[in-house]
């Protein structure tokens, strides 16, 4: 994704042959003016991870203290032990981990199989299925954990990693995503593959997967960090804290460290710090996922 | 966007397409439920059984032991009943209004960014966008110690400009805000990344030709960035106003079950967590499930009725 500002600032010059010296002074100092908003706004957006690092490397004496200081008197690590003492955090990362792993693997499978059929194949009921699949979307689910609750029980997966990512893997999100992807593949792509005699699996796999391969990536990072940041579900299924992901685990810390902010703190570091890693890594890949979820309309 | 291409181009493509195709062989369409299966599976156990037993339910009392019995609409009658569900819907309405400011704002961060040879501008984004990036439980954690009444930094910053200290979150009257804020604070990237990739698409002339006839940047901002991103405004407003009518995850870290301002805070979703998983009250709670099923449904249908009035479709 190349910025627009980036090639737009060297096209028009006829406009700037009209616009007279002076005001491109004017613009000079408005474009100050705009970097100082711009500024201030991500500092506000950045400068509250900043004070979690440096609370987390203070005391819990110095943290209490009236005016607060800015950088910590002694660099003190202490409050990263206790996490990993006070709870199972080793387990709760790994939980969240392969729970994320897991979702997001069977996402990539069962929405781009789906994907496409409903794109690429003529069936009996395509689009009516496909509507039934959509309209999954519109389901808020608070109408689904119940029932669903109650099967993983039946399943006897309550507190197991399965129980984290087995209702996250089927997505109609992914396979609208998906299904727009396959649409815009050449026809001619298939006809070639089958005149050689290749099968639909095989063409599916090998001829067209690879080509939306931007969009797989885009749908990976995406459902990677909903499976993380997910909350409300792993609170229901899996209650035990050997059981549990990062993000749950994190309440319970909360509860058993009600008012000492530098453990708090260190403990939300850390399970923060996965994600943030891969969102640093693959910008580009969340960038386009979510631009592409605003042009769905 | 670049990730697809021609989409409409492909679609009408697929549709008159000649040959083998017009009439499915029946290996073909094998092949075709053979690739839908899996989800079609995944989907009738997890989310359409679900569905339909949800819906059972809520004209059902859970026993102590399990079972049900069937007792009409008593679910429907206690939830409408209760004031505790109209203080929840009112503080969902909140949150989903405030939750609503982050369009405004992401727009004119948008719209700053999308300034003629402004550089640096993927930094700003990528900056913009690290907080909805990041776990939400640990952003309501490092909120409620910014909101700390005793230590907290933002009484400190406030008290410069002359400020009384100030008990944030546990305080009712300013609860509901301060997670509000956060929900604002914590979205706003995500619908700039929607915004600036709408303004992308918008023809660079058109901003040419205004600047000749004189039109300063404010003019242009309303009479052309603005009407050519209401069609992207209205999709990201509908999804915005589902989104935090199901808000939870940061009352529920925030505001922790010892904190005074608990009920002066709580949303629907929050509430039916109560009743669903720690009351046993399973019936009532599937009843406020799909009464807020309706609620996003209504409202949902509400603003695809107002957009006739301001969207602008090219």
């Amino acid at each position: 994704m190349a910025d627009t500002t980036e090639t737009t600032g060297a096209r028009p010059v006829h406009a700037e042959a009209a616009v007279p010296r002076l005001s491109r002074r004017r613009l000079n100092t408005g474009s100050l003016a705009t970097h100082l908003v711009l500024s201030l706004g991500a500092l506000v957006m950045v400068f509250p991870f900043l004070w979690q690092a440096l609370t987390a490397l203070k005391s819990l004496a110095e943290v209490s203290r009236v005016p607060p200081t800015f950088l910590p008197e002694n660099w003190n690590w202490s409050s990263f032990d206790q996490v990993f003492t006070a709870l199972p955090f080793r387990e709760m990362l790994t939980n969240s981990a392969l729970a994320t792993a897991g979702r997001t693997a069977g996402q990539l499978v069962f929405c781009s199989l789906a994907a496409y059929a409903f794109a690429r194949m003529r069936f009996r009921g395509r689009d009516l299925l496909f509507g039934l699949f959509l309209s999954v979307l519109m389901v808020p689910s608070s109408l689904l954990v119940l029932p669903q609750y109650d099967i993983i029980q039946q399943f006897g997966l309550l507190n197991s990693t399965p129980a984290l990512f087995l209702p996250g893997m089927f997505s109609a999100f992914g396979t609208f995503l998906l299904r727009q992807a396959f649409l815009a593949l050449p026809k001619e792509l298939e006809e070639a593959a089958r005149i050689d005699g290749a099968g639909s699996f095989r063409i599916f796999w090998s001829i067209m997967l690879p080509l939306i391969r931007p969009a797989l990536a885009a749908l990976a990072v995406i459902t990677a960090m909903t499976a993380w940041n997910d909350l409300l579900w792993p609170l229901i299924v899996n209650t035990d804290p050997e059981a549990m992901p990062i993000s749950a685990g994190l309440t319970s810390l909360k509860g058993q460290y009600e008012t000492n902010y530098p453990v708090m703190m260190a403990g939300s570091l850390i399970a923060s710090l996965p994600m943030l890693l891969v969102y640093v890594f693959l910008q580009r890949h969340f960038v386009q996922s979510v631009a592409f979820s605003g042009s769905k309309g | 966007m670049s990730v697809f291409p021609a989409t409409a181009a492909a679609k009408s493509a697929g549709r008159r397409a000649p040959g083998s195709a017009a009439r499915p062989s029946s290996r073909g369409q094998r092949a075709a439920y053979g690739f839908i299966a899996p989800l079609g599976i995944g989907f009738a156990i997890f989310y359409f059984w679900p569905m339909i037993q949800t819906f059972y339910f809520s004209f059902t009392e859970f026993g102590p032991f399990g079972g049900h019995t069937w007792t009409g609409t008593d679910n429907y009658a206690r939830v409408l009943r209760d004031v505790t569900v109209w203080q929840a819907l009112g503080n969902t309405l909140i949150y989903c209004g405030i939750g609503l400011l982050a369009l405004p704002l992401a727009i004119v961060i948008a719209a700053l960014l999308n300034r003629r040879g402004l550089r640096g501008v993927s930094v700003y984004r990528a900056l913009y966008f690290v907080p909805f990036v990041t776990l939400p439980v640990a952003v309501g954690l490092v909120w409620n110690w910014l909101y700390n009444g005793d230590f907290g930094l933002l009484n400190e910053i406030l008290g410069w400009f002359g400020v009384d200290r100030h008990y944030w979150v546990s305080d009712p009257s300013t609860a509901v805000f301060a997670i509000g804020a956060v929900m604002v604070w914590s979205t706003t990237g995500y619908y700039l990344i929607i915004f600036m990739a709408g303004i992308k698409s918008i023809p660079q002339d058109y901003y040419e030709a205004a600047e000749i006839d004189g039109a300063g940047p404010l003019r242009r901002f309303f009479t052309i960035t603005l009407p050519l991103l209401s069609p992207t405004l209205f999709f990201a407003s509908v999804i915005c106003m589902i989104q935090s009518l199901q808000t939870f995850d940061l009352i529920y870290i925030m505001m922790g079950e010892k904190n005074p301002a608990v009920g002066d805070t709580q949303s629907i979703v929050g509430l039916f967590y109560k009743w669903a998983f720690m009351e046993n009250a399973q019936g009532a709670a599937a009843a406020l499930a799909f009464l807020l099923m309706l609620l996003i449904a209504g409202l949902t249908y509400l603003q695809f009725r107002l957009q006739r009035k301001w969207v602008h479709y090219g």
